[in-house]
């Protein structure tokens, strides 16, 4: 059975580690007919330290910023061997690596049209060089360089829209999926690989150590984050918002928040509280998750 | 038969012989014209490839580091400011093994900017791992991308080679070149078979993490190979010489008129051609000088260098780059070949000339040679404006 396994045990990933579990779930759903460019990033670090692999489809590890563009290479060699139509292409990275370093090779592998599916692992900072702050780390984030002091709360500034941005590019399919619903990961990915041409999904993959919260809580955060209006899960479609994830009841903020090491600086302070409430029902109107 | 070519046409013609199925590039000045023809030999249906267009070099290279990992033969090319943006890659690409043939097009370093021609941009990425290789003519540009190919996918090698031919003078300089019928050129390299590749049916993993229990053996490995393809240049450019009749001896270095030689001066890519018409007039009038072309700068035949060069009294080194706050980059090693040996030159002189396109012309070359005296000179500038220093200084 194990043998079977595309992405096997037995790697160093940090126990209750999101990415991990969706970068699994990523894999089983594109099958075994795939090949996967890696960013530099915890998956690579923790996936593949000579003389160890867990990949068991044809992986590929170059750099920080160039798996769309390493991608974009092995999709037109494919063209050129003929084998396009049976492989799938993976182009993956962190948040750091996808929304930071690494779009402007992502925004040529979207506008250039190639058959690559890019899946970001959004942990909210770059947590394998040690919480530095990103991209698309969220306001208020404690990080080691968005750190709080008296003349800080945190990350001054808003997430990066990534999958708007993705969208602009005109591309067929993007969406945002969460280590708290593996299930929906999948069906994701196995939409994305049945339509042809450049496809985006982010996926919310909370990290114990860069967050500071209890492992086991893992799957209970992610789920918070989408139930809270926090990190919409969204499907554009031929750039239409053409599904979301609604939301019955949603949560207050501070139950999102309280749990994580990185907030702990807001609890306690209404004010800031409301801000981050404001950005959740905010996502609650903007994509009318309520329902 | 013999073409009245471009140099940017010629090799954009021997690189389709090539049949490299993924090109990717990013335009600059003066590497443009090769990937032009390219591109319309793809839009021709002349060439069987996908050209992909990317926003950067740092992706060009990607992309075909990409493509080769993926088992298909191909290609890029670049100058100046587009190879240091590459620099991250090509390293990438050396360490992971994959075997590739890069044009480079040598063109000045900003700032300030400027798009003519000197070594400074190839000589700078010396350390990154790939074969570089320098051309005297349009014909030589022609030969050392088959040769390159021929080396870089040699089951011994699998490191990647740089061609480099002096912009504009040989990019966009046109000349009579001989180019190899189609046949000769599927003879001399067989389509490209991966020692290993990213194949669903077989899945590997490529580009682990290394730690220091294995990172350095990877670059002993690199260094003996480098020493090995001292061996093997020779070994291609012997065959290159029975397949297509143009003989470059051993293919790393160029003995013109070395042998009895007083005065030498060593050199690379197209200032050489300039060089020989000097030496030639000085022959002629029974002076005894000579030039050392040095064709394969990595590796470095520092055993060819002594060989040609330990008896000659007096050694000229014109440097079309600077090594700014040492030595040039020819001229170390020229004096390296000779360390702790027996024989040497009783002078090695250094010279810079023809950095950021000025012309280096046959009065240049016996500037050098009327400098090249008992005295040991290191590191001259030749044909500097004095007034412009002046200026410069506000004297």
């Amino acid at each position: 059975m194990e043998s079977e396994l595309l992405f096997k045990p037995g790697h160093t990933a940090c126990a209750g580690c999101g990415q991990s579990l969706a970068a699994r779930m990523v894999i089983e759903a594109a099958g075994k007919n795939t090949i996967v460019a890696n960013n530099t990033g915890c998956l690579e670090v923790f996936s593949t330290k000579y003389p160890e692999s867990a990949w068991n489809v044809p992986w590929i590890h170059s750099l920080f910023e160039n798996c769309a563009a390493v991608a974009s290479g092995i999709e037109a060699a494919l063209i050129y061997l003929g084998k396009k139509d049976t492989t799938n292409v993976i182009a993956q990275g962190g948040d750091g690596g996808t929304a930071d370093i690494g779009l402007q090779a992502l925004s040529g592998m979207l506008e250039r049209g190639h058959d690559i599916l890019y899946v970001c692992y959004d942990n909210e900072a770059y947590m394998n060089t040690g919480v530095q702050r990103s991209g698309l780390t969220p306001f208020h984030t404690n990080t080691t360089t968005s750190p709080i002091g008296p003349k800080s709360v945190g990350n001054v500034r808003f997430k990066k829209p990534m999958p708007e941005i993705a969208n602009a590019h005109g591309i067929p399919y993007v969406a945002t999926a969460s280590a708290g619903f593996p299930q929906d990961i999948q069906r994701k990915v196995k939409k994305a690989i049945s339509i042809k041409g450049p496809k985006y999904i982010q996926i919310h993959v909370p990290c114990p150590l860069g967050w500071r919260h209890e492992t086991e809580l893992m799957l209970e955060i992610g789920k918070l984050a989408v139930e809270t209006g926090l990190y919409p899960l969204i499907e554009y479609e031929n750039g239409v918002l053409s599904a979301v994830r609604k939301i019955t009841q949603p949560k207050p903020v501070e139950e999102y928040l309280k749990a994580q090491g990185r907030f702990k600086h807001l609890l306690g302070n209404p004010e800031l509280i409301k801000q981050i409430q404001d950005i959740a029902d905010n996502n609650i109107r903007k994509y009318n998750l309520k329902g | 038969m013999k073409e009245f070519l471009e140099g940017s046409r010629a090799v954009a013609e021997i690189v389709k012989m090539c049949k490299p199925g993924v090109i990717s590039a990013y335009p600059i000045t003066p590497q443009t014209h090769i990937v032009e023809e390219l591109a319309q030999m793809v839009a021709n249906g002349e060439l069987n490839a996908q050209f992909v267009n990317v926003e950067s070099e740092h992706s060009a290279a990607s992309v075909v580091l990409g493509g080769v990992a993926a088992g298909v033969r191909s290609f890029t090319a670049t100058s100046s400011q587009g190879l240091f943006y590459m620099a991250e890659v090509l390293f990438n690409i050396s360490g992971m093994r994959l075997p590739l043939v890069m044009t480079c097009a040598n063109r000045a370093i900003s700032a300030p900017i400027n798009i003519w021609n000197d070594q400074q941009d190839s000589l700078s990425l010396r350390d990154s791992g790939w074969v570089q290789l320098y051309a005297e003519n349009i014909q030589e540009a022609v030969d050392l991308h088959l040769i390159g190919y021929r080396l870089s996918e040699d089951k011994s090698m699998m490191l990647p080679v740089m061609v480099c031919m002096d912009g504009f003078i040989l990019t966009h300089g046109m000349e009579a070149v001989d180019m190899p019928k189609q046949e000769e050129v599927d003879k001399f390299l067989p389509a490209y078979k991966p020692l290993y590749k990213l194949d669903t049916a077989e899945p590997i993993s490529m580009g682990l993490l290394a730690d220091p229990d294995y990172y350095i053996e990877t670059r002993f490995a690199m260094q003996e190979t480098f020493k090995d393809a001292l061996k093997l240049i020779p070994t291609i450019n012997e065959e290159f010489k029975n397949c297509f009749n143009r003989d470059y001896k051993d293919g790393l270095v160029e003995e013109y008129y070395t042998k009895d030689a007083e005065k030498v001066i060593v050199a690379m890519g197209s200032v050489c051609g300039t060089i020989k018409e000097v030496v030639d007039a000085q022959r002629a009038k029974g002076k005894k000088i000579g030039l050392l072309k040095v064709i394969s700068y990595r590796p470095f035949p520092y055993a060819r260098v002594y060989d040609a060069l330990k008896d000659v009294p007096r050694v000229a080194v014109l440097d079309k780059a600077v090594s700014l706050g040492a030595y040039a980059p020819l001229a170390i090693e020229i004096k390296a070949a000779f360390s702790g040996k027996k024989k040497s030159p009783k002078v090695i002189s250094s010279f810079v000339a023809g950095l950021g396109g000025r012309d280096i012309t046959a009065e240049s070359v016996k500037e050098i040679l009327t400098k090249l005296t008992q005295k040991e000179i290191n590191l001259e500038f030749i044909d500097l404006k004095p007034e412009l220093l002046k200026e410069e200084y506000g004297e």
